[in-house]
């Protein structure tokens, strides 16, 4: 019996520059499109198209190696990108290799931000949109299910997952362990800078009660506010209004501190049972040091923040040769496996069924 | 064999399993950086079984509740934090809860178990024939279980806290619930602890009036002050002049009040019966 053609075709964050990966990549329209002219291609039995910022993957099953390079010239030609060009990022994998790579890729190894875990929900997504196409077939069937496991297992049994490494994520994290759930915290978010509008949209995606703004220009104030779906308040009332939040995300371009101990004290006298957060995201700083003195009040800055962040990173580096280690073994398990079946057994993209499902 | 256990011998085994489950909690954390939650919930869980049998063996043989002595008013505190833990620690879903947990048990148990002058002797027939007397005993042993646990998430606010201030959030603390639910928690065991005593008081209070010499002045001012005590931080917390972290030391000083309020409460109900023969409930081993 010979073993199935599984393969890898792609880019990553890896190989390819920013500027590249925009021209690669694929929305959905493109990846639907793009998957009808490939079942064009006669040998070409099982396609599963991985899209993300950081990388475009093709994982296949083709009867020959010819059918990979005639997949990479379709795409590269629908992309109206050089053939040569892609030659210099290009991610070639086969067999055991490929699997690894999808292991590792689902895993969060493979991602800019290492551990994140945003990416195992994408790979199941690709999936999921493969068995719709009814592009997937005996080999990526188990070979993504087998993946999912593989993830889950290496997420629980190292900390590769564990803490949170960027600094609007390790601000929301603080947030959790003052408060618990969200779902009642009220986020004041104190000017425009870029830093501080991650944060409020990671405070808002983490299921924050509500988002304020308030910004010295008022009119750039509403701008965030309809920009996030939150209210805008005039700046001048960011101190008498304290009392009514939970979390201040300082961000402003302010010569000076726009929050005093005075302020927050007295906040914290209208609100004695709920603590107050506060994140200092701006340089100079927004809020009074002295603030942190105060006993229900919490004042983290940037280098703080970026402190936790880092050693979280550190910490899954750690983890790296372990995780790596158990996904080699569970990779090579599951290649035998694969090979063991044999040649491949479903039918070409090109025979018979739809690249795109009729619904 | 195990039919062949008296009482101490049960109490033992149960020790034991709180003990191996504070010993899990530690290697667990030590080990692979985060507490075992359903482990040592499981043997805290069996403990507590194996401490129900070796209780009722005890209560069985004296009639009652097991309440005659130092070793039983620490065996049931211990026994009644646990019963409450069970519950809680489902809701509350904290592992670090059932490992600090596990330390207060076998630290009470042992305790007891390792002073053999604290269970020389007993008063058999503690409450008469009255149901009641029994009654307003283990309520006010079970508001101590409460004051335990109490005294546990105290704890722990005053780590979250100090983890929080200290910005040290690695470790044991990155296991700890947050502020606000451990606050919430203290607030909602704290009025359990109060509601339970005053209950305990009002029972003891009716059968005291009719008979004044049932209770020494000494035990009443005792119990009334832990009372007070108790009803007045939750006064003060309610009406938002005891701050998290004041509220925690406040929690972990009535828990201390509580078991020093033990020894002059158990003293006094000695010194007015006529001393009854040491150990007469099951042999010790």
């Amino acid at each position: 019996m010979s073993s199935p053609g599984f393969f890898l075709l792609g880019t990553t964050h890896q190989r390819a520059p920013l500027a590249v990966r925009e021209k690669l990549a694929l929305d959905d329209e493109a990846s639907a499109g793009l998957q009808t002219e490939l079942a064009t291609i006669a040998g070409l039995r099982e396609l599963t198209i991985l899209n993300t910022c950081n990388r475009i993957e093709f994982y296949g099953v083709a009867d020959t190696p010819d059918i990979i390079a005639r997949l990479e010239a379709v795409y590269c030609a629908r992309q109206c990108f050089s053939a040569e060009e892609f030659a210099s990022f290009r991610l070639s994998l086969a067999g055991r290799d490929a699997i690894q790579h999808l292991f590792e890729v689902a895993t969060g190894l493979d991602s800019q931000m290492l551990g994140e875990t945003e990416i195992f929900g994408q790979v199941k997504a690709a999936y999921a949109t493969a068995q719709t196409r009814q592009s997937t077939g005996p080999v990526l069937n188990r070979v993504f299910q087998k993946t999912f496991q593989a993830a889950k297992y290496v997420r629980t049994q190292t900390a590769i997952t564990v803490g949170q490494v960027s600094i609007a994520n390790v601000a929301v994290d603080l947030a959790h362990n003052i408060f618990g759930d969200l779902k009642a915290t009220r986020i004041l978010l104190l000017g425009a800078g870029d830093i501080g509008e991650k944060t409020a949209k990671a405070f808002q995606s983490r299921g924050a009660a509500s988002l304020t703004v308030a910004s010295r220009s008022f009119e750039r104030a509403m701008e965030l506010a309809t920009a996030f779906g939150a209210s805008a308040m005039p700046f001048d009332q960011r101190e008498v209004r304290l009392a009514e939040f939970d979390v201040v995300v300082g961000s402003t371009a302010a010569p000076e501190t726009v929050v005093s101990v005075e302020a927050v004290a007295s906040a914290l006298r209208k609100r004695p049972a709920r603590p107050l957060f506060f994140i200092d995201l701006a340089l100079p700083r927004d809020i009074e040091a002295g603030v942190a003195d105060l006993e229900n009040a919490f004042l983290y800055n940037l280098d703080d923040l970026a402190k936790i962040a880092e050693s979280h990173r550190v910490a899954r580096l750690a983890e790296v040769e372990r995780a790596r280690a158990m996904l080699t073994e569970k990779s090579a398990a599951l290649w035998q496996q694969v090979s063991a079946q044999g040649a491949p057994q479903a039918p070409p993209l090109a025979a018979g069924k739809p690249a795109v499902s009729p619904a | 064999m195990l039919a062949a256990f008296n009482d101490r011998q049960w109490l033992w085994l149960s020790a034991g399993f709180y003990f191996a489950g504070f010993l899990l909690g530690t290697w667990s954390l030590v080990r692979r950086g985060r507490p075992s939650g359903v482990l040592v919930y499981a043997l805290i869980a069996v403990g507590y079984g194996l401490q129900l049998v070796g209780l009722g063996l005890r209560g069985k043989a004296v009639g009652g509740c097991p309440l005659g002595n130092t070793f039983e008013l620490f065996q049931f505190t211990a026994w009644s934090a646990i019963s409450l833990y069970l519950v809680i620690g489902v809701a509350f879903r904290s592992s670090v809860l059932g490992y600090f947990t596990a330390s207060l048990a076998a630290s009470l148990t042992f305790l007891s178990l390792a002073i053999p002058a604290w269970d020389s002797g007993r008063r058999l027939r503690l409450f008469g024939h009255n149901p009641w007397i029994e009654l307003h005993a283990a309520l006010a042993l079970f508001s101590y279980g409460v004051f335990a646990l109490l005294a546990l998430t105290s704890l722990m606010l005053l780590l979250r806290h100090f983890s929080l201030k200290s910005k040290n959030l690695g470790g044991l603390f990155s296991f700890l619930p947050s502020m606000v639910d451990l606050d919430q928690i203290g607030l909602r065991l704290l009025s359990t602890g109060v509601v339970l005593l005053a209950a305990s008081l009002a029972v003891g209070a009716n059968y005291w009036l009719r008979d004044p010499a049932s209770a020494s002045i000494g035990k009443l001012i005792i119990t009334v002050a832990v009372w007070l005590a108790a009803s007045m931080a939750l006064i003060l917390r309610l009406r938002g002049r005891l701050l998290a972290k004041r509220f925690a030391w406040t929690g972990l000083l009535l828990f201390a009040a509580a078991l020093l309020s033990l020894w002059p409460i158990d003293s006094s109900r000695q010194a007015l019966t006529v001393p009854s023969a040491p150990a007469t409930v099951p042999a010790r081993p």
